[in-house]
């Protein structure tokens, strides 16, 4: 909040801009940093703002408004530092004074006077409040892990996805449920066996597959023991870490083939099988099928 | 003499939103609460100060959002599953899982439901139709999470659960299958039980506890229905919510390939 309403210093902004774009630094962070300086320019020209400007200066104890040069300096140091780390850590031997050489390169950058441990006294007048302040070096901001430009918030990008996807989905079912009924027969009656007899026809396949195997085989060892289990332990017996559709080429025709195994068998039990579970043409002898 | 000036509505809405019971029951960061401005922070508050959203990540891989990427399956899934939730319910109300020869309770309730309870039919067909509809989705489902290498580490055991939840689902789809009592129902569910009559060693005794006894009879109606309606929902709800709580935990959505 208090980011959006402080008044900046548009000149430095769009210098720092044009020196960090000129860099050839990513857009996002460039941002930040110009406006990290014209923030600094502003509070410099209009000396210190009594109560806008809890900046970590006035924590550690000086009250003095930060140079706006101070922060490319200090943003320059790790670099610096780094490279006798790297040497040091290569070769062992070298380890000790390479660690001295870093100690000494830091030592002068160092804008703070050290912590003393005493409370700072609160301002006279000023209301009596928690505060928590950190210092934070201006390197460790700009420290990006992972590419920040590819994440988006969920509100109100995805939500609205949903949202529409969900509508859409409603939208077409009750259509669809205002036309078409859902069957209902006669009475149940366990002496009168209908022909054909289907099972639901997420269990035809089932069905059908118990035309050509043994019960034994078909009915509960193979299908769903079997399917289930080898789907629940796919991801223990793939190893292969890719996920680039070029480099897994026998997983996806193994489980493409077991796709098109469960869809032709449910198709055939379920359009291409009549009176007496018998072979029918659905165009000729038309379709035995309840949902 | 003082002028009684009615508020504009818009005075009114506000005054409203000002009150202590409006914002105490939207979090900051809410839409409906005075104030949200369309910021990264109210942006960010929206989907962490709300039970529904903050299922969800503040943020989450631009990738995401590509329709080609997950067909929205998984949520339309989830979405069928509250409108089967609901729908059943509002049927719940007018049907009894009795099935005493000579006077199905089951049947005639569902004639009721289709001719004299209000909107009953299209709630009926909503019910069936989506919860085919589901199945479908679900495995689906299973075959985008196949194809994006999704299951691959760390999300290997959210694989094992989401094949769980794929077997609760055609458990659910089945005894709901049940429960009209008529001819279609009756014949569908014995042809189906009758595969798990095969299982080598424990055939009979497995056949028994699915059906309350050796045909499907009224006890199988009741037992079903119990299933349909309370114990399946249930370790669906916990699984569901293993399920989600493990997208977040191994790093949201997968990829981009």
């Amino acid at each position: 909040m208090a980011r959006d309403d402080t008044a900046l210093d548009q000149e430095t902004f769009d210098r720092v801009l044009a020196e960090e774009l000129g860099k050839g630094t990513d857009r996002r962070v460039a941002e930040g940093r110009a406006r990290a300086a014209a923030l600094r320019a502003a509070r410099a020209k209009s000396g210190e703002g009594p109560a806008a400007t809890p900046a970590p200066a006035p924590a550690a104890g000086d009250g003095g408004a930060p140079e706006p040069a101070a922060a490319p300096a200090a943003a320059a140091a790790p670099a610096t530092v780094a490279a006798p780390a790297v040497v040091g850590a290569t070769a062992p031997a070298a380890a000790a004074p390479a660690s001295v050489a870093a100690g000494t390169l830091t030592a002068p950058e160092r804008q703070a006077p050290a912590p003393t441990g005493n409370v700072p006294e609160p301002k006279k007048g000023a209301p009596e409040k928690h505060r928590l302040l950190a210092l934070v070096p201006p390197e460790g901001i700009q420290r990006v892990e992972r590419e920040q430009g590819d994440r988006i918030n969920v509100w109100p990008h995805l939500l609205i996805e949903e949202f529409v996807a969900m509508m859409i989905v409603l939208a077409a079912l009750t259509i669809f449920a205002t036309f078409v009924n859902a069957p209902l027969r006669e009475l149940a009656n366990p002496n009168l066996t209908p022909n054909p007899s289907k099972a639901p026809w997420y269990f035809l396949g089932l069905q059908e597959l118990l035309r050509y195997f043994h019960p034994m085989v078909a009915g509960v060892l193979f299908a769903p023991t079997l399917v289930l289990l080898a789907l629940a332990v796919a991801p223990y017996v793939d190893r292969n870490p890719s996920t680039k559709p070029g480099d897994r080429k026998i997983a996806i025709t193994l489980f493409t083939m077991l796709l098109m195994f469960g869809a032709v068998l449910t198709i055939i039990g379920s359009f291409f099988r009549g009176t007496g579970y018998n072979w029918v043409w659905p165009w000729a002898q038309g379709v035995f099928f309840e949902l | 003499m003082a002028k009684l000036k009615l508020p504009t509505p818009t005075e009114a809405l506000d005054r409203v939103r000002d009150t202590e019971v409006w914002r105490s029951i939207f979090r900051p960061g809410s839409i409906f609460r005075r104030g949200y401005r369309d910021t990264s922070r109210d942006r960010a508050l929206a989907t962490m100060n709300n039970v529904l959203y903050h299922l969800h990540p503040v943020k989450m891989k631009r990738h995401g959002l590509k329709l080609t990427y997950t067909f929205c399956l998984g949520g339309l899934s989830f979405f069928l599953f509250i409108l089967l939730t609901i729908t059943g319910i509002y049927l719940m109300f007018f049907y009894r899982p009795a099935a005493e020869l000579g006077s199905a309770a089951a049947y005639t309730d569902m004639q009721n439901i289709r001719t004299s309870v209000f909107f009953g039919d299209l709630v009926r067909n909503l019910h069936r139709w989506g919860a085919h509809l589901m199945v479908f989705t679900v495995t689906l489902h299973m075959a985008r999470v196949f194809y994006t290498g999704s299951y691959k580490p760390p999300r290997e055991f959210n694989w094992v659960v989401g094949v769980l939840l794929l077997f609760l689902t055609l458990g659910l789809s089945f005894t709901g299958y049940l429960l009209p009592w008529d001819q279609l129902a009756v014949w569908a569910v014995t042809v189906g039980t009758s595969l798990a009559g095969y299982s080598p060693l424990i055939a009979k005794q497995a056949n028994f506890l699915l059906l309350g006894g050796v045909i499907v009879g009224p006890d199988t109606l009741l037992r079903w229905y119990v299933l349909h309606v309370l114990a399946l929902p249930f370790v669906l709800v916990i699984f569901l919510s293993v399920h989600f709580w493990r997208i977040r935990k191994d790093g949201g959505i997968s990829g981009p390939l």
